[in-house]
């Protein structure tokens, strides 16, 4: 891989010992930094340690405190506002910022169209955007609408406009977290095609695999400091891992204790069916960890849902301890002892212009009532344990939620979750672009709250986590269940084989297991 | 992926700022007295508060109705014609029942009951149509607007509607007599307010509608009943416009076309200046009645000063608004400022 960059091939954009203070506080500290043409240099680093705020410095978004930009071999200062994208250097947002209305088309050109007098060229555009598509050897429409396409499809279109706007240098923030792990792939060739042509790639990234895979070089910061620069050659994931929370990670997963064959069995699930979903069926035990692997849109998050309340379900039989559970509201699934953590914290998990406290007690404001008021004196006390159990980082508890990392979100959803003291809990995508540190937190607290009698259900895009928790694993695919796998069987290449519809089984005789 | 900042930051310094967005709007009252007296000491006149206090009595229980409604993310624009449908139906069924059984107190008080389930039943209406047949509520309430207008008008036969001479004698006093000095719609000003203020920041209601306004979705995997609560806000926005209508029967004794024009303005501009945000997620009763009483001061200086014309009022107003919003996102953006500095 880095062979294909010669050491000799000057740098296109490079800072020079660049700090960055915010009011008082330091958040990086005399970083350098370079990228060659051609290259993918990764940067990783657990939350806060300051890759957002090197990434906006890298794209002028924020100027340094101290040390100097090189761009091109001419010391500059990047224009604010993403002017900086005049010149070449495009940022790719983890959130992307497309317009979900417009057409493929007027998205590309979005901000420079192409005009005859005060007309557009609509033909011209069309044409110039099926050129760029086909150059990216991608299949989309030009007049499709944003909001038609998947995920990994709009990024294709950042993608081609950055290309159509001859990006030298393309910044993403953690592109690879929304897209399961075929289009993965994809997008993995796509930024190989990028490279061979010259453009220069910046990529944050919390997976070490994609990094060893993807990367010619790793920067590595922790706590605003520069750690290492390193050719990935010369890297192992573990030896990343150890650099990104300067400790060893001998433990990442906790032991798994099996729980009572005679446990009882909390939730059964029989033929259920809903929308994107049908025929799934499966128990759940006190003390269990159910893993829900498969790709991303084979219906894991559609059968929670389901399950809780969230939407109806058209077919089949959920029973709680027994009792049957015909959910139509999330409040009723809660006051049977059943949670559900979306993986969509920001959208659907926390209020961000909210402090931690009305966050924390929104799901269970009627335990923080007094004679029908709120007693506030409650609610601190609840959040005064939540943020000891489970470990919420904030520097004050009425700053807006937003502004935490996404680790302490993470953890602040878990805790508004576990408030509601349920039995069963759902949790979905739990450890989704945080980093690795609060990743094994998180899997610590989970394996606790199974020995401790609560029965689980994980589902998660990320393999090593559904194999490093579950005691048994279903796997999804396309709305119905591929298998489900046990003890020794649970394995990355079994998985694989259930997920993408090389293997088959309707295994019902585990289901009663 | 945040830019993370050590636990540790400068506290005092966002107190200030909270204190400041809080404190805003009864800063910019207290000028406006200020203004007030020192063009005209007439205007601390014990009658002419009494006078703006009942005056601005109307739009403040509209608006902490209101402030509801927009907090959690709505808006209802079909509350000045909700009030001149109201008042126009309580005195044809205070009229009719004056004609078949004489005038006495119960016939104020039939009126008033049918008042309260008018407005009840308006802003079920309104919350119906926005939760449940999924239309904006922008939408809704401009075609419930344009209904209630057109009936008031319809039933006073493009005329007015007099309530009968002698239930409007029984009726009087609820708008023009005291107690304890303070006059009865002050009173039910002071109530709303109270009871407003309590639903809001120490009840479950007052939350969710926050954290509805704030993200529906955020609030829907919360085990929120969004629907219900939503509608719940329009209801008490509908209870609120029967309480200002019954209020305001006995001042003028008739509705027109003309009664509660502009009101649904009125009413958001005292929620907004009062620093509740118009797209939701975040409401102030105790600013909503300030920004009432901002609203009608200005027009009251005016009327007492030959400074600026009195015609000008909605011009001052305006200005007033804007500016108090201006303000607002200000002190906010500076405070970010400060902060990325």
């Amino acid at each position: 891989m880095s062979d294909a960059v010669s050491t000799s091939v000057p740098a296109i954009l490079s800072a020079n010992r660049i700090s960055k203070s915010f009011g008082d506080i330091p958040v990086l500290f005399s970083i350098d930094f370079d990228i060659r043409p051609g290259e993918v240099h990764a940067i990783i680093g657990e939350n806060g340690a300051g890759k957002s705020t090197l990434i906006k410095i890298l794209s002028g978004i924020e100027q340094p405190t101290s040390g100097s930009i090189t761009y091109d071999g001419k010391t500059v200062v990047l224009p604010p506002n993403g002017q900086a994208a005049a010149m070449g250097i495009v940022v790719i947002h983890q959130e992307l910022l497309l317009a979900e209305h417009l057409s493929v088309a007027d998205s590309i050109f979005l901000g420079r169209e192409l005009r005859s007098g005060p007309f557009l060229q609509l033909k011209e555009m069309r044409e110039k955007t099926r050129e760029i598509l086909a150059a990216l050897d991608v299949n989309i429409d030009p007049d499709a609408r944003i909001n038609t396409l998947s995920v990994a499809d709009k990024q294709m279109v950042e993608i081609a406009k950055a290309i159509s706007r001859d990006a030298r240098v393309i910044i993403m923030d953690e592109p690879t977290a929304v897209l399961s792990v075929a289009e993965t792939k994809t997008f993995f060739e796509q930024i190989r095609r990028l490279t061979a042509k010259g453009v220069a790639v910046i990529f944050i990234s919390h997976k070490l695999d994609e990094i060893m895979e993807l990367a010619d070089r790793v920067t590595v910061l922790r706590d605003g400091q520069l750690i290492a620069t390193v050719g990935t050659e010369n890297l192992t994931p573990d030896s990343i891992a150890q650099m990104m929370v300067g400790r060893e990670l001998s433990n990442l997963y906790p032991p798994k204790h099996e729980p009572d064959v005679d446990a009882e069995v909390l939730l059964s699930v029989r033929g259920l069916s809903a929308p994107g979903i049908s025929d799934i069926s499966f128990d759940l035990r006190r003390g269990e960890i159910l893993g829900f692997a498969g790709l991303i849109g084979s219906g894991r998050t559609a059968v929670a849902e389901a399950v809780v309340g969230l939407t109806r379900k058209t077919a089949g039989t959920v029973t709680v301890r027994g009792a049957p559970a015909d959910y139509t509201h999330v409040a009723q699934s809660l006051d049977a002892g059943l949670a559900y953590m979306t993986k969509d914290r920001k959208g659907r998990g926390l209020l961000l212009n909210a402090g931690l406290q009305p966050n924390l007690t929104l799901l269970t404001l009627k335990k923080h009532m007094k004679y029908g008021f709120l007693d506030g004196r409650s609610e601190e006390q609840a959040l005064d344990r939540a943020v000891r159990r489970f470990d919420v980082r904030a520097r004050d508890p009425s700053v807006a939620v937003g502004k935490l990392s996404g680790g302490n979100q993470q953890k602040l959803m878990l805790g508004k979750t576990m408030e509601s003291d349920p039995d069963i809990v759902i949790m979905d995508e739990p450890t989704r672009g945080i980093d690795v540190g609060t990743k094994q937190q998180i899997y610590h607290i989970i394996a606790a709250l199974a020995a401790e009698g609560k029965a689980i259900i994980v589902i998660s895009s990320e393999m090593q986590e559904v194999i490093g928790l579950s005691h048994r694993v279903v796997v999804m695919r396309q709305g119905r269940m591929a298998g489900v796998l046990e003890g020794a069987e649970i394995s990355e290449a079994e998985i694989m084989r259930y997920a993408a519809g090389i293997k088959q089984g309707g295994e019902n005789d585990r289901l009663s297991a | 992926m945040t830019v993370s900042v050590p636990e540790t930051a400068a506290k005092p310094q966002k107190g200030f700022k909270l204190d400041f967005k809080t404190a805003g709007p009864l800063i910019a009252l207290i000028l406006l007295v200020i203004l007030g007296y020192s063009l005209n000491p007439a205007f601390l006149n014990e009658g002419n508060i009494t006078n703006l206090l009942t005056r601005s009595a109307f739009i403040g229980i509209i608006a902490v109705g209101a402030t509801f409604v927009i907090t959690a993310g709505g808006i209802d624009l079909s509350v000045g014609s909700m009030a001149a449908f109201i008042a126009g139906m309580m005195i044809i069924i205070m009229n009719s029942a004056v004609s078949s059984m004489g005038a006495s107190v119960w016939t104020v008080l039939l009126g008033v009951g049918c008042s309260l389930i008018l407005g009840i039943g308006a802003g079920y209406i309104n919350g119906f149509l926005t939760t449940k047949a999924k239309i904006e509520a922008f939408i809704v309430t401009l075609g419930t607007m344009g209904i209630y207008r057109s009936l008031v008008t319809y039933f006073a036969d493009g005329g007015t509607l007099s309530l009968n001479s002698g239930a409007r004698e029984i009726y009087r006093p609820v708008y023009y007599d005291s107690f304890l000095r303070v006059p009865y719609p002050v009173w039910v000003f002071i109530l709303v307010a109270v009871i407003g203020w309590i639903l809001m920041n120490r009840t479950a209601f007052g939350r969710y509608c926050m954290a509805i306004g704030s993200n529906e979705q955020v609030a829907r995997y919360s085990a929120i009943k969004v629907d219900r609560v939503r509608t719940w806000t329009y209801i008490l926005q509908g209870l609120c416009v029967s309480l200002a209508t019954i209020i305001y029967v006995p001042r003028l004794g008739s509705a027109s076309s003309a009664t509660g024009v502009l009101w649904e303005l009125e009413a958001i501009a005292a929620v907004i200046i009062g620093g509740t945000m118009l797209k939701g997620g975040y409401g102030r009763i105790g600013g909503t009645v300030i920004g009432a009483l901002i609203l009608t001061a200005i027009g009251n200086i005016l009327n007492l000063t030959d400074i600026i014309s009195n015609y000008l009022n909605g011009a001052v107003q305006g200005v007033i608004i804007v500016a108090a919003v201006y303000l607002q996102r200000g002190s906010f953006k500076r405070a970010v400022r400060k902060k990325a500095e």
